[in-house]
C-alpha cells in the first residue's frame, strides 16, 4: 500500500506517537480481555449500563420468586394419579395432573369410538411422516414421502372418517386435540396456495381478477371470524337445497379456511411488493412468462420475506381454531366443560386450562421455531 | 459520470464488419407516461453487428428508448421491428423478441436466491427448454469468459459489483441474443470496477454482436462504438461516428453535454 519510507520499528520517525511497526504491517491482535467470552457477553448484555444493570437485578429477584413456586404446583407437590380431586387434595396441595390422566383419552380423541382409536394414531403417524419431506430438503428418501405427502389427504380422510371397508365415523365424533388438528393443519394447508392466487390476484393488471380478489380479501378480513363460523352452522341451511346434508365440520374447515386466506393473501401481497422491480424486469426480458417469473423468481423472493408474516397467520389459525366451541364442536376447551362439571374433578380448571394452553404452545412454538430455522436456511446473502 | 478515459481510449480504434442485415428497425416512434411525452419521433435502423452508443443527459429518455426495443416499455405510436417482427400486444411476438435480445441493466437485476450458475441456466431451461447437463455446461462455458467460473456456486450476494455485473451478461449471453442491450451498465460499480465489465462488453463486440448500449463511459464509445447517438428531452437529437461526435459536435445542447462530462 504505502510507499513512504516506512517508520522505524523503534518509532524514531513519529512525529508526535511512538510507533511499533513500519506503516501498513500492523499484524492482527487479540482482543483485549473481558470483551469476549461469557464475562464479555454478561458485561455487553446483563450490566452494560446501571439502568441494565438494575433491570437484571429486578428480573433475577423475580423469577427467585416465580420459579421455584411454579415447580412446586407443577412437579414437586403435584399428583399424577388419584381417584378423585378429594383425592388429590389429601396426598398433596399441589397440582392435580390426576384429571388429566383420568381423562386424556377424551382431550385427545374426543368421543371417537374407542375401539377404532388405533385409526387417528395410524393417520397421526402419517401425518408425521408426510410432514418430514416437506420441512427438510435432507430427509432421506425425500421423493418417496413426497408421494406419501401427496397422498395424505387422501389416507388422512379415509382413515378418520371411514369408508373403503373401514367403518364410518361420523364428525360430530372429533374432538379434544384431534379436532384441533384437523382444522388446523386443513385450513393451513389450504389457505396457503388460496392466499397465493389472491395476493397475485390483487396485483394483477387484469381488472376483473384484481376486483375479485380485493373484494373477497376485504369482505373476509371485514367480519369477525365468530360472524363466518355462525353462518357455517346456520345460515348456510338457508342456502343449500332442503335436505342437503353438509357436514358441519367440513363447513367450519371452509370458513376458518377463507378467513385465515384472506390474512395470508395480505401478507403475500407485502411480500411480493418487497421484491424489487428489476427482478420482474429481469425475468421479463430473458422470455420467461408470467407464471414461470412468479414461480422461479418472484414468489421463492417474496414468500421468503413474507415468513414472519405467514407463520404468524398460521399461529393465529391454529388458535382460532378454538372459537369452534362457540357453535357446539368440542376442541380441546370445549372437552374441559364437561370435565369440571363432573362432581369428581369439579373446581380443577386451572390443571385443565393449563394443559390445554401447553399444547397450544408446545404446536405454536414449534411453528415458530421453523419459521426461524428456515429463515435463516434461505438467507443467501445480501439483496441483489 | 466517471470517464474512464487514458488506456481504453488511447487504444486502438477496432473495426467490425457490419452486415446489410437489419437487426433493428424503429419508425416514428412515440411514447408517453400518462400525459407526458417521453420519446418523439424516434427512428433508428440498427444492421446486424453495428455497436451503438447512446448517450444523454438524465431523463433524456434513452434507458427508456431501449427498452422499448424488448417491451419492457410499450410504444405507443410508431413500429418497432426486431428481428423481422414488429412489437405489438402480441405475446407471441414479444416472447420471441425476448429471446432474442438480450438485457443488461444497471443494477444487475441478478436473482438473489439462487446460485450464480442457477441464475445462468435459468432462462436456458425454461424458455429454451434445454436439458439441464447442456445448460450447465453452456453457462460454465460464458462463466469462464466472463472470468469468474469459480464463483458458481456462490449467491450474487456474495458477490462484488463487478463480478454481479459480468455475471449479468453471461446470464444473457446464455440465451445466445442475436442482439445486446446495456443499460448504463457500469454506473452503479465502484470505480476500480469498471474497467472489468467494459473489458467484457469490449470482448463481445470484437465477435460481432450487435449492441446497443447507454452509457456514458466515452472511451469505451471512442474505442468500440461505429456510431454514437446524443438524446436529448426525448428526440435523438445527432447521430454519428465517435470520432467527429466527439471533436466536432454539430448541435449546440450537443457541446453543452460532452463539455459537462468531458471536464
Amino acid at each position: 500500500m504505502s510507499d513512504q519510507t516506512s517508520t522505524a520499528p523503534d518509532g524514531s520517525g513519529g512525529p508526535s506517537q511512538t510507533r511499533q511497526y513500519p506503516l501498513g504491517e500492523i499484524p492482527e491482535m487479540p482482543a483485549p480481555g473481558a470483551t469476549t467470552g461469557i464475562v464479555g457477553w454478561m458485561r455487553n448484555n446483563l450490566f452494560s449500563s446501571i439502568t441494565n444493570t438494575i433491570l437484571t437485578l429486578i428480573s433475577l429477584a423475580l423469577l427467585f420468586v416465580i420459579v421455584p413456586g411454579v415447580l412446586n404446583w407443577a412437579f414437586f407437590d403435584a399428583v399424577f394419579s388419584a381417584e378423585s380431586r378429594v383425592a388429590c387434595r389429601e396426598i398433596s396441595s399441589g397440582a392435580c395432573w390426576a384429571v388429566i390422566t383420568a381423562r386424556f383419552d377424551q382431550f385427545v380423541y374426543g368421543f371417537y369410538p374407542t375401539e377404532l382409536r388405533w385409526r387417528v394414531n395410524l393417520t397421526f403417524v402419517f401425518f408425521v411422516i408426510a410432514l418430514l419431506p416437506i420441512l427438510w430438503d435432507n430427509v432421506p428418501y425425500r421423493r418417496q414421502l413426497f408421494w406419501l405427502a401427496t397422498a395424505f389427504p387422501v389416507i388422512a380422510y379415509i382413515l378418520l372418517l371411514g369408508g373403503f371397508g373401514f367403518e364410518p365415523v361420523q364428525t360430530d365424533k372429533f374432538g379434544g386435540f384431534l379436532l384441533t388438528l384437523v382444522i388446523g393443519v386443513t385450513g393451513i394447508a389450504i389457505s396457503f396456495p388460496i392466499g397465493v392466487v389472491l395476493a397475485l390476484g390483487r396485483q394483477s393488471d387484469m381488472f376483473a381478477a384484481r376486483i375479485v380478489s380485493v373484494v373477497f380479501i376485504e369482505f373476509i378480513r371485514g367480519v369477525p371470524l365468530i360472524t363466518l363460523l355462525f353462518v357455517a352452522s346456520t345460515l348456510l341451511n338457508y342456502f343449500l337445497p332442503p335436505g342437503t346434508t353438509f357436514d358441519l365440520l367440513l363447513r367450519v374447515i371452509i370458513m376458518v379456511t377463507l378467513f385465515a386466506s384472506a390474512y395470508m393473501a395480505e401478507v403475500i401481497r407485502g411480500g411480493l411488493a418487497a421484491v424489487a422491480r428489476g427482478q420482474y424486469e429481469a425475468g421479463d426480458a430473458m422470455g420467461l412468462n408470467y407464471w414461470q417469473g412468479m414461480r422461479l423468481i418472484i414468489l421463492p423472493q417474496a414468500l421468503k420475506v413474507s415468513i414472519p408474516g405467514i407463520v404468524n397467520t398460521f399461529i393465529g389459525l391454529f388458535k382460532d381454531t378454538t372459537l369452534v366451541l362457540i357453535i357446539g364442536l368440542l376442541d380441546p376447551l370445549g372437552i374441559t366443560a364437561p370435565i369440571l362439571a363432573d362432581s369428581k374433578w369439579n373446581g380443577l380448571s386451572t390443571e385443565l386450562y393449563v394443559f390445554v394452553a401447553l399444547f397450544f404452545f408446545i404446536c405454536c412454538f414449534s411453528m415458530s421455531r421453523y419459521s426461524q430455522y428456515l429463515e435463516r436456511k434461505l438467507h443467501t446473502g445480501h439483496k441483489r | 459520470m466517471s470517464v474512464t478515459e487514458g488506456a481504453s481510449a488511447q487504444a486502438e480504434k477496432m473495426e467490425f464488419a457490419i452486415s446489410d442485415e437489419i437487426a433493428i428497425q424503429i419508425t416514428n416512434m412515440n411514447k408517453w407516461y400518462g400525459d407526458f411525452h417521453v420519446l418523439r419521433d424516434i427512428s433508428l435502423t440498427v444492421n446486424q453487428g453495428e455497436r451503438i452508443v447512446i448517450c444523454g443527459p438524465s431523463g433524456s429518455g434513452k434507458s427508456t428508448m431501449i427498452r422499448c426495443i424488448n417491451r419492457l416499455e410499450e410504444h405507443q405510436k410508431g413500429t418497432i421491428i426486431v428481428d423481422g417482427i414488429e412489437l405489438s400486444t402480441d405475446l407471441k411476438n414479444i416472447d420471441h423478441v425476448r429471446r432474442e435480445v438480450g438485457m443488461v441493466f444497471q443494477h444487475f437485476n441478478l436473482f438473489p436466491h439462487l446460485t450464480i450458475l442457477e441464475n445462468c441456466t435459468m432462462a436456458p431451461i425454461w424458455v429454451r427448454k434445454m436439458p439441464k447437463k447442456e445448460a450447465d455446461e453452456v453457462a460454465m462455458s460464458f462463466l469462464e469468459r466472463v472470468k469468474i467460473p469459480e464463483q458458481a456456486n456462490k449467491y450474487p450476494g456474495q458477490l462484488s459489483g463487478g463480478q454481479q455485473q459480468r455475471v449479468a451478461i453471461a446470464r444473457s449471453l446464455c440465451m445466445a441474443p442475436r442482439i445486446m442491450l446495456f443499460d448504463e451498465p457500469t454506473s452503479a460499480l465502484d470505480p476500480e470496477m469498471i474497467k472489468e465489465v467494459l473489458d467484457v462488453m469490449v470482448g463481445l463486440a470484437q465477435e460481432g454482436m450487435t449492441m446497443l448500449c447507454v452509457t456514458h463511459e466515452m472511451g469505451f464509445a471512442r474505442q468500440v462504438a461505429n456510431r454514437v447517438i446524443f438524446m436529448d428531452n426525448g428526440q435523438i437529437i445527432e447521430e454519428n461516428e465517435p470520432e467527429p461526435f466527439f471533436t466536432n459536435p454539430q448541435h449546440e445542447r450537443t457541446k453543452l453535454f460532452l463539455s459537462q462530462i468531458l471536464h
